[in-house]
C-alpha cells in the first residue's frame, strides 16, 4: 500500500517538474533579449521573411498566450519548424533520437558494470596497489571533460592504434539495417545480418566508453567508499563471526547495502550522459540528437533548442523515477515505508 | 559457585594488550587483560563505558577493524589454542561452530536489506551441523530457533525484513541466530542495553534459559551490577583496559576488594536507600597518555606513591578471589 | 579473515617504534598550544592522503602562475592577437617548450594566460551561486512544510532535472558568446545544488534540541537561521565549494570548446583544444598540452577538495 502511494507521489512530482521545466525552457527560448525572428533567421533575412516567421510563431501575442500555443503544439507532437533544416522539428528528432539512445544505453551498461567491478575490487584490496590504481584512474577520469576524453580517444584509436573504428555509426559501404527500433545493433540482429551488427557494435564501443568514463570513475569511487564504510558494520562482523566465507560476505552481504547510495547517484550520472553526449557525438561524428541540438544552439534554432531540452528533461525525469524504483527494490526500508 | 573451578578451562586470555591507531599515536586501550572461562560457566564482565569490554570480546573472534590496531602482547587461548596466531581455516571453524556472539545494538547486527530468513539460513549453511543438510532441514533449524526465543509465528517472521521488527524482536532474532547450532561459548555484549527495561528483562531471561539448557559457557558484558548478579557465576570487573578484580559473583557482592568495585557498588542507586551514594569521581583516563602505574590511581581514594609508579598485578587472595591492588586489605 | 601474520608483525614493529619516541604525558598547557595542536590535527587530517598535498601545491602554483603570467611567461605578447607565421605550428623545442600554434604563438604562454579566465570564472560563479543557493536552502529548510519550502525546492528540482551542461549551453548560446555570459549561464545552473545540500542539513538539524531550545528562549528567526542552523551547514558547503572549483572550470572549458566562452584572441583552454583538433594528429602538441593543462588543473582542485573534506569531516571513525 505504502509503496503504491510512494510511486504515485513520485509520478505526480515528476509531472510538476516537467511542467515547470517547460516554462523555464520557453522562457529561455522566447524571453531572451533581442528580436526572436532576427535571431532565428539571421541578420541577413529580409523584413518580409521575418514578418512571416513572427506571424507563424505567434510572436505578436502575449507571452502566456505564446506559451499556450507552444505547449498545445508539444502535446500534439508539434515542436514547430527547424530554421536550420527547414523540416518539422519532430521529424528531425525521430530521425536522430534512436542513435543517441543507442549510444547512451551502451554507455550506461559500461558505466554500471565497470564501476561496480572497479569499486568492489578497490574495496576488497583496500589500501593496496589495486586500490591505489583504481583511485588514480578514477581521479584522472573524473577530471577529464568529455571533449578531452573524446579528443584523446580519437587521437589514440583514429591515428595511433587503428584497431577499432571510431567515427560514425557504420563503416563506409555498409547499408544500415531496416529501421525497426532505430538501434543499428538490434535492427541488424532482427534482420539476421551479423556483419552489420558486429560493425555497428564496434563503432559503438569507443564513443560509449568516452561517454561513460567520467561517470564511471565517479561511481567507482562511490561504490568503493560505501563498501569500505559498510565494512565495519556489526552485521558483517556478525556473519564473519559465524564463519560465513569472506568472499560471500563481500559479494552479497556487503555489496547489496553498499549499492543503494551508488545506484541513486548512478541515476543522476546516467541521466547526465545525455548532456555529455553533446560533445561526444560531435567529435565522433555520431548522427544523434545531441549533435543536432548543439548545431541548432550554435545556429540559434529556437524551436529545435526547446524541443531538445524538453525531450532531454523528460528522459532525465523518467530515468530518475526508474532509478528510484530500483533503489526501492534494493532497500526494504523505503519499500516498506518504515524508514525513520 | 566454585563448582566450575574443577571443570576444564575453555577460554583463557593472558595479559592481552591492544592499541588502536589514532592520529597522535597509539591509544593503549587494553593494558593486560586476564580472563578465564570454564566449561559451563557464566562469566560477567562489568565496567563503565569505554573501559575496553567490547574490544576484549571482539578480539576473541578477531573481528576488530583490520589494520587499525596492534596487539603488542598477550594471548587468547581457546581450548588451548591461540586465536591470534591461528590459521584462517582453524579460525573459520571456531567462528562457524564454536563461539557465537550477540551484539549490543540489535538493529546494527542485522543486515537491513536481507530478510531474517536469508540471514539465518546463511548462518546455518556455514555451521558444522547445518552443512550438507537439505534446504528444508536447514529451514526447519531456523524456524525451531526462532520459536525457541519465544517468537510466535516463525514462518511469517522468516520473510520479514529487520525494519519490520521491534528492537526486542530483533535482539531475540540475534539470540536465535547465536543458539541455532550447538556452540560451546556464547558472548553477549550488553544484549539489553538498547532496549526498554521490561523487554531487557525478557531478553536476559531468554538468554539465560537457553544457555542453561544447552550447557554453554557465557561471557556476558554489562555495565549493570544488578544484571551481573542475577545472571552470572563469576564476575570480572574491568577498569580502563585492565581486569581489576575477578571472583565468583557471590564473593564479589559479599566483599568487594578493589576500590573501583567498591565505588561502582556505591554508585548504584537503591530504591530504598534514598539519594545517590558517593560513587567515583572523575572519568576514565586518556588512553593516549595513560597513567604510568595503576590506571585507577588518579581517581583512587587509597592511592599512594607506589600506585603512581608501579602497576599492581592481578593476584589471588583466597576463595578464588583475585584483585589487582596494593591496598586491598585496607578499608 | 586474519591479515597475514607478516603484515601484522610489520604493523606491530612500527607501532612499538613510534610509541617509544612519543612523550608519556600530554604536553599541552596553554590555550595557544591548544590552538596549535588543533591546527596540527587539521593539517594531519588534510595531509594524511598525500594526494591532497599534491593538489594543494598544484592549486597554489596555478594561482601564482595566473597572477604572475605577464612576468613569468616567455612571450607575454603572444597572449593576444599576435601573429608570427614564420614560426607557426612549430613542434616543441627549447625555444617553444610546448610548441607554437597556427599563428606562431607560444602554447605555454597561452596556457598560463588562460588560467586567468578559468580562475576568474570559478571564483565569480561560486561567489554568486553559493550565497544564493545557501540562503534559499536555509529559508526552505527553516520554513519546512510551508508553501515557501515547496516553491523553492520544486524550482530547484526543475533546474536539477536537466543536465547542467545542457541548460548552460542553451542559455549561453542564446546570449552573446563571451566570458560574462558563460559565467551567467553556469551560475544559473549552479545554485540549486547548494540549495539542496543546505536544505538537507537544515531540515535535519531544525528539530535538534539546540534549535528547539533557542526557539523556546525566544531567539529571533535570523538568530536561529544564521547562528544555529548555518554553522552546521558550513563544513559541507566548504567541502562542496572546494570540489566545485574544478567542476566550474571543467564546464567553462566545455563552453569555450564549442565557442561559447572567452572569445579569441584571449586564450582559453577549451578553445585551444578545439583549434588544435583541426591539426590532428600531425600537430599533436596543439591539442595535447591544453588537454593536459585542463586535466592537471581540475585534478589539483579535486585533490585539494577531497583533502578539505577529510579535514572538515567530523571523525569518520571512532578510532580517529
Amino acid at each position: 500500500m505504502n509503496f503504491k502511494r510512494y510511486l504515485l507521489r513520485r509520478l505526480l512530482l515528476a509531472l510538476v517538474v516537467l511542467f515547470g521545466l517547460s516554462i523555464v525552457i520557453f522562457s529561455i527560448s522566447r524571453i531572451m533579449p533581442g528580436d526572436v525572428a532576427t535571431m532565428a533567421l539571421g541578420s541577413t533575412a529580409t523584413e518580409e521573411a521575418k514578418e512571416t516567421y513572427r506571424i507563424a510563431n505567434h510572436l505578436y501575442d502575449s507571452k502566456p498566450q505564446q506559451y499556450l500555443y507552444w505547449i498545445t503544439g508539444v502535446f500534439q507532437g508539434d515542436f514547430g519548424t527547424s530554421t536550420s533544416t527547414n523540416r518539422p522539428v519532430i521529424t528531425d528528432i525521430s530521425e536522430f533520437l534512436p542513435a543517441t539512445l543507442e549510444l547512451v544505453v551502451m554507455a550506461a551498461v559500461i558505466l554500471v558494470l565497470l564501476s561496480i567491478l572497479l569499486g568492489v575490487l578497490a574495496a576488497k584490496y583496500r589500501d593496496t596497489v589495486v586500490d591505489g590504481i583504481v583511485r588514480v584512474l578514477s581521479y584522472i577520469g573524473v577530471a577529464m571533460p568529455s571533449f578531452v576524453i573524446a579528443t584523446l580517444l580519437v587521437l589514440l584509436f583514429g591515428h595511433v592504434w587503428q584497431v577499432i573504428p571510431v567515427l560514425g555509426r557504420l563503416s563506409y559501404g555498409l547499408v544500415p539495417p531496416e529501421t525497426i527500433t532505430g538501434f543499428y545493433t538490434i535492427d541488424a540482429l532482427l534482420a539476421g545480418n551479423f556483419a552489420v551488427f558486429w560493425d555497428a557494435f564496434l563503432h559503438l564501443l569507443v564513443p560509449a566508453f568516452a561517454l561513460a568514463l567520467g561517470g564511471l570513475c565517479q561511481e567507482a569511487r562511490i561504490v568503493r567508499n560505501s563498501m569500505t564504510e559498510n565494512a565495519g558494520k556489526d552485521y558483517l562482523s556478525a556473519l564473519r563471526g559465524y564463519g560465513v566465507p569472506e568472499g560471500k560476505i563481500l559479494r552479497k552481504y556487503q555489496l547489496k547495502p553498499s549499492l543503494i547510495p551508488a545506484v541513486s547517484c548512478m541515476g543522476m550520472d546516467i541521466a547526465s550522459l545525455m548532456g555529455n553526449a553533446f560533445l561526444i557525438e560531435t567529435i565522433f561524428n555520431w548522427p544523434g540528437i545531441s549533435r543536432y541540438g548543439l548545431t541548432s544552439m550554435l545556429s540559434k534554432d529556437l524551436n529545435a533548442i526547446a524541443a531538445v531540452l524538453l525531450i532531454f528533461g523528460a528522459i532525465f525525469v523518467f530515468v530518475n523515477i526508474v532509478v528510484d524504483l530500483i533503489v526501492a527494490c534494493l532497500d526494504p526500508r523505503i519499500r516498506l515505508g518504515g524508514a525513520k | 559457585m566454585s563448582k566450575h573451578i574443577q571443570e576444564e578451562v575453555i577460554l583463557e586470555i593472558k595479559g592481552l594488550k591492544l592499541w588502536f591507531k589514532v592520529y597522535q599515536g597509539y591509544s593503549k586501550v587494553l593494558d593486560g587483560v586476564d580472563l578465564t572461562v570454564h566449561k559451563g560457566e557464566k562469566v560477567g564482565i562489568v565496567g563503565e563505558a569505554g573501559c575496553g569490554k567490547t574490544t576484549t570480546v571482539k578480539s576473541i573472534l578477531d573481528i576488530l577493524p583490520e589494520g587499525q590496531y596492534v596487539i603488542p602482547e598477550g594471548e587468547i587461548l581457546y581450548k588451548g589454542e591461540n586465536v591470534l596466531t591461528m590459521s584462517d581455516r582453524a579460525l573459520g571453524k571456531v567462528r562457524s561452530s564454536e563461539i557465537s556472539m550477540i551484539y549490543q545494538e540489535p538493529s546494527a547486527a542485522l543486515n537491513p536489506v536481507f530478510t531474517i530468513g536469508q540471514q539465518m539460513m546463511e548462518v546455518v549453511k556455514n555451521s558444522a551441523q547445518g552443512k550438507g543438510k537439505s534446504k528444508k532441514e536447514q529451514k526447519e533449524m531456523v524456524l525451531v530457533a526462532i520459536r525457541d526465543v519465544f517468537i510466535p509465528d516463525p514462518e511469517r517472521i522468516f520473510d520479514y525484513y529487520p525494519v519490520q521488527l521491534s528492537g526486542g524482536m530483533k535482539q531475540r532474532i540475534c539470540i536465535a541466530m547465536a543458539i541455532m547450532t550447538q556452540r560451546d561459548l556464547m558472548i553477549a555484549d550488553e544484549p539489553g542495553t538498547a532496549l526498554d527495561v521490561t523487554i531487557q528483562d525478557q531478553v536476559h531471561k531468554t538468554l539465560d534459559r537457553l544457555v542453561e539448557e544447552r550447557k554453554m559457557s557465557l561471557i556476558m558484558i554489562t555495565h549493570s551490577l544488578g544484571v551481573a548478579r542475577e545472571l552470572t557465576d563469576s564476575i570480572h570487573v574491568m577498569y580502563a583496559g585492565t581486569v581489576v578484580e575477578a571472583a565468583p559473583t557471590a564473593e564479589v557482592f559479599r566483599q568487594p576488594l578493589h576500590p573501583y568495585t567498591i565505588g561502582l557498588m556505591e554508585a548504584v542507586p537503591r530504591l530504598a536507600g534514598g539519594g545517590i551514594q558517593a560513587g567515583i569521581y572523575g572519568s576514565i583516563p586518556d588512553y593516549l597518555y595513560p597513567p604510568k602505574g595503576c590506571r585507577f590511581a588518579p581517581r583512587c581514594p587509597r592511592a599512594t606513591e607506589q600506585c603512581l609508579a608501579e602497576k599492581p598485578l592481578l593476584t589471588d587472595v583466597g576463595h578464588g578471589h583475585k584483585v589487582a591492588c596494593f591496598h586491598w586489605k585496607e578499608d | 579473515m586474519a591479515v597475514s601474520a607478516r603484515k601484522r608483525e610489520k604493523e606491530l614493529r612500527r607501532a612499538l617504534a613510534f610509541e617509544a619516541k612519543r612523550p608519556e604525558t600530554r604536553t599541552i598547557s596553554s590555550m595557544q598550544e591548544m590552538r596549535k595542536e588543533n591546527l596540527k590535527k587539521a593539517w594531519y587530517r588534510f595531509s594524511r592522503n598525500k594526494m591532497s598535498v599534491v593538489g594543494l601545491v598544484v592549486v597554489i602554483l596555478v594561482i601564482l602562475a595566473a597572477i604572475l603570467a605577464p612576468y613569468i611567461t616567455p612571450y607575454p605578447e603572444h597572449a593576444g592577437a599576435f601573429t608570427d607565421f614564420a614560426n607557426s605550428t612549430k613542434a616543441p623545442c627549447a625555444e617553444y617548450l610546448f610548441g607554437t600554434d597556427n599563428m606562431g604563438r607560444d602554447i605555454l604562454t597561452r596556457i598560463i594566460f588562460s588560467f586567468q579566465g578559468a580562475l576568474k570564472m570559478a571564483v565569480l560563479v561560486l561567489i554568486i551561486a553559493v550565497p544564493v543557493g545557501t540562503c534559499l536552502g536555509l529559508l526552505a529548510g527553516y520554513m519546512n512544510g510551508t508553501w515557501v519550502d515547496t516553491v523553492i525546492m520544486r524550482v530547484a528540482d526543475i533546474f536539477l532535472s536537466v543536465p547542467a551542461l545542457l541548460l548552460a549551453l542553451a542559455v549561453a548560446s542564446i546570449l552573446e558568446p563571451n566570458l560574462t555570459n558563460s559565467m551567467l549561464a553556469i551560475t544559473i545552473m549552479w545554485w540549486p545544488w547548494y540549495t539542496r545540500l543546505v536544505y538537507g542539513v537544515a531540515t535535519s538539524c531544525k528539530n535538534e534540541y539546540y534549535v528547539v531550545s533557542a526557539q523556546l528562549t525566544g531567539a529571533s528567526k535570523s538568530h536561529i537561521i544564521f547562528k544555529e542552523i548555518l554553522p552546521n551547514c558550513l563544513s559541507p558547503i566548504l567541502t562542496k565549494m572546494s570540489l566545485d572549483v574544478g567542476w566550474v572550470i571543467l564546464m567553462g572549458a566545455t563552453l569555450s570548446y564549442v565557442g561559447l566562452g572567452e572569445q579569441p584572441p584571449i586564450p582559453s583552454l577549451g578553445q585551444m583544444v578545439s583549434d588544435g583538433a583541426r591539426y590532428m594528429p600531425d600537430k599533436w602538441w596543439m591539442t595535447i598540452f591544453p588537454c593536459l593543462a585542463i586535466i592537471v588543473i581540475i585534478m589539483g582542485f579535486n585533490f585539494m577538495g577531497d583533502g578539505i573534506g577529510d579535514m572538515l569531516s567530523k571523525g569518520d571513525s571512532k578510532y580517529e
